[in-house]
């Protein structure tokens, strides 16, 4: 499993965005590799990914892809990660 | 990069912003002034909004202001500024933003430390608006280190 967070650097946000989810991850005991990435790469890096993790400003560049695009609203809210997480990948 | 110790000039406590440009400017200010970044760092994070629309704002009052590493970057740093009056940044959910981090990485990987640290911070909810009332640098110090509020 393969998750890929997606922000205009691939630094700042996407990096909050990896820490916590894979945080909400090890709660829900569930094994995945998350990978922030700058929304220039997103082809590349989330060419294999099953979920990617984004704001809503992201949606429509990352373009036609095979997995599931989740819009996270609240960087820092688990329960939202968490079942929006559970969502995707049940 | 683990959070380096805030500098007393990277702390803008109750500040006036017209507008989202003039809060993430403030930000920006306060990185060059505590030697972190220069005046083009500043601009960057600004264009980063301009180009993706407001996403920085990550959570409700919180703006995550940032750009790219680059030679804009002298060493790595964070800076925090609270204003007294909320600025709207056009965000669907998050608006208006009481608080923005100014964050500025030498390099990419390094990032990752320090951001799991902000992390820590903010998965307390009470964080953002503690932070949004802070009266001293030393309460933003202790939020920020994950202490609670004071």
């Amino acid at each position: 499993m393969k998750i890929v967070t997606i922000c205009g650097a691939g630094i700042g946000s996407s990096g909050i965005l990896k820490v916590n989810a894979e945080r909400v991850l090890q709660r829900l005991g569930l094994t995945a590799t998350v990978v922030a990435a700058d929304i220039a790469s997103v082809g590349r890096v989330a060419a294999d990914a099953q979920v990617i993790l984004t704001s809503a400003e992201f949606v429509e560049l990352i373009g036609p892809t095979r997995a599931d695009v989740v819009v996270i609203e609240n960087y820092f809210d688990s329960d939202e990660l968490s079942a929006k997480l559970e969502a995707a990948i049940g | 990069m683990t959070l380096p110790a805030l500098a007393d000039r990277a702390i803008v406590l109750q500040a006036r912003a017209a507008d989202w440009r003039d809060a993430v400017r403030l930000a920006g200010d306060a990185l060059v002034d505590s030697g972190c970044t220069t005046a083009e760092y500043t601009e960057a994070m600004i264009r980063m909004v301009d180009d993706h629309g407001p996403y920085i704002v990550i959570a409700p009052g919180l703006a995550l202001a940032h750009a790219r590493p680059g030679p804009e970057v002298r060493t790595d740093g964070l800076s925090v500024v609270t204003l007294v009056e909320p600025v709207e940044f056009g965000h669907a959910h998050n608006d208006p933003v009481r608080v923005v981090i100014g964050l500025a990485g030498v390099a990419a990987d390094g990032h990752l430390e320090a951001v799991a640290q902000l992390a820590n911070a903010f998965n307390d909810a009470a964080a953002i608006p503690a932070l949004a009332a802070a009266t001293s640098r030393e309460a933003v110090r202790q939020i920020l280190a994950g202490g609670g509020v004071a």
